[in-house]
C-alpha cells in the first residue's frame, strides 16, 4: 500500500521539468535524490546544482503542487547537500534531450579525490566539445558562463552558430 | 512552450501559498531539512562565529561584483561576473543560515545580512574595495578564489558535515571562478604594454590586503577538525598565484600589509572605509522597512 503510494509519488516527481531546462526532468538533471514515505507523508529530497540555484526554490513548489494535483496531502520538500551534485549524474536520456534542443551535454566531469584543484591556464579543452546541432568536434569556447550558473557558451566553426554547454562539474 | 512547461511557472502564480521574492517575503531557509545539529565535542559558538567569517566573504565579495553589473566590457563578462556573484551569493546564504542554527539564537540568514552593525561583520578586508578597473576586479578575483578554494578543498573533509558539504559544493564553483580569473590576468598581462601596466598597477593596489588571509585565528583555533588553519594555506595560494604571474609576465608586487588597527583586522570586526558605504547599500531596505512582510 504504501509503496505503491511513493512508487506514484516518485512518478510524478520524477516527472517535474526544470524549470531553467524545461526539456528534462528532474530525474534526468540527478537533482531528484530520493522519493520516500514517513507514515502518510511523502518526503522528496532534491539537491542544488549550484549553490546560489535560484531555481531551487521553484522546483520545490513545483513539486509540492503536482504532488498534491495527485492526490498527496502531506508533502515536504528537503535539500540535501552532499555529495555535491554532478553533471555526471545527467542521465543518458537527459544527455539526448539536451542535444534535441540544441544544448551540448557535458563532458566526464573533473574529478579531484584530494589536495590541490589544478589551475587551468588557457581556455583550451581536454576534449572537444562536439556540436550539438552538426557533430562537428571543431569547436570553441566563447565564453566560461552562460545565461544560468550551470553552462557555458561555445561556438562551432564548421556550421558556425552558436550553442551552449552544460558545464562538467 | 508546452503546457508541461508553463506549469512550472505557472504554479508560482497561483495564490496558493508563501511564493516571495525579496528580503521580508519569506524566503526559504537554503538548509531546510538539513540535519543541523552541532557534532559532539565541536564549540558550537566558534563554529557560528567561523561560518560567519567565511559567509561574510562570500556576501560582501558578492555585492562589491554585483555592482559591477552593467559595467562590464562584453555581455561575456557580465554573465560571467554575474554567475560568479550568484554562486557567492549561495554560498553565503547556506554559511550564514549554519552560523545562526550553530549559534542556536533563532537568528536566520537575512537577520544576520542585514541587521548586524560594521563590527560584527568578520570577513577579509580584501573583499571591500570598490574595484578601480577591470584588472582590479580580475586581480582580486583571482587572489580571493585561489585563496578560497585552497581552503575550501581542506574543509571539505571538516568535521562538521554541514560545513564540509557546503565546501565540497564550492570546491567546485571556485575552480571555475579562479580559471577565469587567472586567463584574464594572463591576457592582460601579456597583452598589450597598457594592458600590462594597468594589471601591474591592479596587483600593487591589492597586495597589501593579502597577507591578512593567511594570519593565525583564535577562532580557528578552538575548532580543530572543523576549520582549517589560514597559515597553512600561504604555500599553496603563493604556488598558484606566482604560476599565473609568471605566464601573465607580471611581478608579485613588494607590498608591506595593510596596517592592522590596535592588533585587529577584518576578522575581528574591524574593516577599511569602503565598508560602510557597502552596509549603506546592502542594508537600508531592510532597515528601513524592517520586519516588513509584503
Amino acid at each position: 500500500m504504501v509503496t505503491a503510494a511513493v512508487q506514484t509519488a516518485r512518478q510524478v516527481a520524477a516527472a517535474v521539468p526544470d524549470p531553467e531546462l524545461p526539456m528534462v526532468t528532474l530525474a534526468d538533471l540527478g537533482i531528484l535524490r530520493a522519493v520516500a514515505a514517513e507514515g502518510e507523508r511523502i518526503v522528496v529530497t532534491i539537491t542544488p546544482t549550484y549553490s546560489g540555484c535560484p531555481a531551487l526554490r521553484e522546483i520545490a513548489h513545483d513539486l509540492r503542487h503536482r504532488l498534491t494535483q495527485a492526490g498527496f496531502t502531506d508533502v515536504i520538500v528537503r535539500t540535501e547537500l552532499a555529495p555535491a551534485w554532478s553533471s555526471d549524474w545527467i542521465t543518458a536520456e537527459g544527455r539526448g534531450k539536451l542535444r534535441a534542443a540544441g544544448i551540448a551535454p557535458p563532458g566526464p566531469a573533473r574529478r579531484q579525490p584530494s589536495g590541490p584543484v589544478p589551475l587551468t591556464l588557457t581556455a583550451t579543452r581536454r576534449e572537444p566539445v562536439p556540436c550539438p546541432r552538426c557533430g562537428s568536434a571543431d569547436t570553441t569556447q566563447t565564453a566560461a558562463f552562460s545565461a544560468t550558473a550551470c553552462k557555458a557558451l561555445f561556438r562551432c566553426e564548421a556550421c558556425r552558430e552558436p550553442f551552449e554547454y552544460v558545464k562538467d562539474i | 512552450m508546452t503546457d508541461d512547461e508553463f506549469a512550472a511557472y505557472q504554479s508560482l502564480a497561483e495564490d496558493v501559498e508563501d511564493h516571495r521574492w525579496a528580503f521580508g517575503t519569506g524566503f526559504t531557509d537554503p538548509l531546510e531539512g538539513v540535519d543541523a545539529s552541532v557534532p559532539d565535542g565541536v564549540d558550537a559558538a566558534a563554529l557560528a562565529t567561523y561560518c560567519l567569517m567565511l559567509g561574510d566573504d562570500a556576501l560582501i565579495y558578492s555585492h562589491r561584483l554585483q555592482q559591477w553589473m552593467t559595467r562590464l566590457p562584453e555581455l561575456e563578462e557580465e554573465t560571467a561576473v554575474a554567475n560568479i556573484a550568484l554562486d557567492l551569493l549561495g554560498q553565503a546564504r547556506m554559511l550564514l543560515a549554519r552560523a545562526g542554527l550553530a549559534e542556536g539564537a533563532g537568528r536566520q540568514e537575512d537577520r544576520l545580512a542585514f541587521f548586524r552593525e560594521e563590527n560584527e561583520f568578520r570577513n577579509v578586508r580584501l573583499v571591500e574595495a570598490l574595484d578601480a578597473d577591470f584588472a582590479e576586479l580580475t586581480g582580486r578575483l583571482l587572489v580571493f578564489s585561489a585563496w578560497r578554494l585552497a581552503l575550501f578543498a581542506r574543509l571539505a573533509t571538516s568535521r562538521d558535515p554541514v560545513l564540509a558539504a557546503i565546501a565540497a559544493k564550492g570546491v567546485n564553483e571556485l575552480s571555475y571562478h579562479r580559471d577565469y580569473a587567472a586567463q584574464w590576468v594572463i591576457r592582460l598581462g601579456d597583452g598589450t604594454r597598457l594592458s600590462h601596466d594597468k594589471m601591474q598597477a591592479a596587483l600593487g593596489a591589492i597586495w597589501p590586503l593579502v597577507d591578512e588571509l593567511f594570519r593565525a585565528d583564535d577562532v580557528v583555533a578552538a575548532l580543530p577538525g572543523v576549520a582549517a588553519d589560514p597559515r597553512d594555506l600561504r604555500a599553496e595560494v603563493a604556488g598558484v598565484l606566482d604560476t599565473v604571474l609568471a605566464a601573465a609576465t607580471l611581478d608579485r608586487p613588494q607590498a608591506a600589509p595593510m596596517a592592522q588597527v590596535a592588533g585587529k583586522s577584518g576578522r575581528d570586526g574591524v574593516h577599511t572605509e569602503a565598508f560602510g558605504y557597502i552596509l549603506a547599500e546592502l542594508q537600508s531596505l531592510a532597515r528601513a522597512h524592517p520586519d516588513a512582510t509584503w
